[in-house]
């Protein structure tokens, strides 16, 4: 109860100050701006409300993308990291690599990927994935690394196979570290489709947006924002479900 | 089976943990390897066991002196219990079984019939974080027990608990070594545990390892520790590992 009044409570009150600062023209006196570029919450729930067709449409095509992409991170990422837990070569030559893809702007990146592959879902999966990729494979590899030696040595001694070992004591390790990896990837994706879309793409929140903004649209600019942090919430909270459910020793 | 360890030396790097360590265990005896902590007698354990190799010397087991044959030989129980806490207690006694290829059923089955004989009745379904600490290394034993091996490698199985269930223990292994006798290798720090436990103690000095005496144990497994470890046979035996254990320090 607790754990949710709280949260709820504090969003009330920073949306109540807002309402009040807006409605006013507080901020947008304070800004020397005009006032319906500052729109109110009141506003922007109307705006939410109007344009729900519109939103829940394009929503749809960035929720896609997001699934596919981090669906995509982690299947490479986890086949990565257990392909560096096994081999150390591997580990070594390629650890500065993983590193050195985080570094990649998007921004740069993205419209390089809309050139070479078009304005459709393609290189929006790429660029998302891309993002996701790294916490997923960093904290994968992490937890697989974090098996006991001892438990190890006792499995040997118990006459396990290299892929018992893997899959009775080393895959059920790591998955609390796994799980920690999706949670950062999860939250990071919306960011990396708004970027993605802003490249080139004729459907999309991030594409919604970007014209908004072209438009002074100002109240639905700030829906379609409320709309991708509400899918960032559920994505962490199906992934909080989805822990719970598979680790139940914690 | 018996065991036969002869002029073995061993390091890590420059740390030179066994100094050409000459000692043998009896078929169907219970060997003592008592020293100070860092004395080098858990790497003997692990050389006994197929897990390490000597630098020099020769480690046979029955008639093996490879790696692998000692591996195939010897079960190892580590000094924590290390259950793997996403397994029941049953699952984890029956982990070598289901190593070796049975079917979940059969190994609960196979291992239903000792949680009876081991008083763990009505615990098979438990979490390890469930049990007592005198249930988990209970559980420790069974595990290793089950693994159906000639000889067992046990590494201080009861250092982590209290003074009472480390008593209550060790007359729980002497009872089950009395009805299910086996060659066993047990190390420990503790002299009373060792001679109440043990045919035979093998003193190790201080690091890099060997072995400054070797005594047999008046009473061993008797059904009545309390009598054996008070009886004036006992406590010289004891005095004189005393003074070995303190020769062997300085």
């Amino acid at each position: 109860m607790r754990r949710w009044l709280l949260p709820l409570g504090l969003i009330a009150l920073l949306i109540g100050a807002w309402q009040v600062a807006a409605s006013t023209g507080a901020i947008a006196d304070a800004l020397s701006l005009e006032d319906f570029l500052v729109p109110s919450p009141a506003e922007i729930a109307e705006a939410l409300w109007e344009s729900r067709d519109l939103l829940a449409e394009n929503a749809w095509v960035t929720l896609r993308e997001i699934l596919l992409g981090i669906l995509c991170a982690l299947a490479v990422g986890i086949g990565f990291a257990i392909a560096m837990h096994r081999s150390q070569l591997l580990r070594d030559a390629s650890y500065p690599l993983i590193v050195a893809s985080q570094a990649i702007p998007i921004v740069v990146i993205a419209p390089i990927l809309t050139i070479w592959f078009g304005f459709g879902m393609g290189p929006k999966i790429v660029i998302i994935a891309l993002i996701c990729f790294f916490p997923i494979t960093v904290n994968a590899l992490d937890g697989l690394r974090s098996v006991d030696p001892e438990t190890v040595k006792m499995m040997r001694s118990l006459n396990a196979s290299r892929w018992q070992r893997f899959w009775r004591v080393e895959a059920p390790t790591a998955l609390p570290s796994l799980f920690t990896g999706i949670k950062i990837a999860v939250v990071v994706a919306p960011i990396a489709a708004v970027f993605a879309e802003w490249a080139g793409a004729d459907a999309g929140l991030g594409r919604l947006i970007q014209s908004d903004l072209a438009n002074y649209q100002v109240a639905r600019q700030f829906a379609a924002v409320a709309v991708l942090a509400a899918m960032a919430l559920l994505l962490i909270g199906l992934t909080a479900l989805a822990e719970r459910r598979v680790v139940t020793w914690r | 089976m018996r065991l036969e360890i002869a002029g073995v030396s061993h390091s890590y790097g420059d740390l030179r943990t066994l100094d050409s360590l000459s000692v043998a265990g009896e078929d169907h005896g219970v060997l003592g390897l008592v020293g100070p902590s860092g004395c080098g007698k858990s790497t003997l354990l692990e050389l006994i066991c197929g897990l390490q190799e000597p630098d020099a010397g020769t480690v046979s087991v029955g008639d093996a002196e490879d790696a692998e044959g000692r591996l195939a030989r010897c079960a190892f129980m580590p000094q924590r219990d290390l259950l793997l806490p996403w397994y029941s207690a049953i699952d984890n006694a029956a982990l070598a079984l289901r190593n070796q290829g049975m079917g979940r059923r059969e190994a609960r089955a196979a291992a239903a019939g000792l949680f009876e004989r081991f008083g763990l009745a009505g615990f098979e379904r438990a979490r390890p974080d469930e049990l007592s600490g005198g249930m988990r290394q209970r559980v420790a034993f069974l595990r290793t027990l089950i693994a159906g091996k000639p000889v067992l490698a046990l590494d201080e199985p009861f250092a982590a608990l209290d003074a009472i269930t480390r008593a209550e223990m060790q007359e729980w292994l002497a009872a089950a070594l009395r009805t299910d006798p086996r060659t066993v290798v047990l190390v420990t720090h503790d002299v009373e545990e060792a001679l109440y436990l043990c045919d035979r103690v093998a003193v190790l000095s201080t690091r890099p390892g060997r072995i400054v005496a070797e005594l047999t144990a008046p009473h061993p497994r008797a059904p009545e520790r309390d009598a054996v470890v008070t009886d004036p046979e006992f406590v010289a035996v004891r005095e004189e590992a005393m003074r070995a254990l303190r020769k062997g320090s300085r």
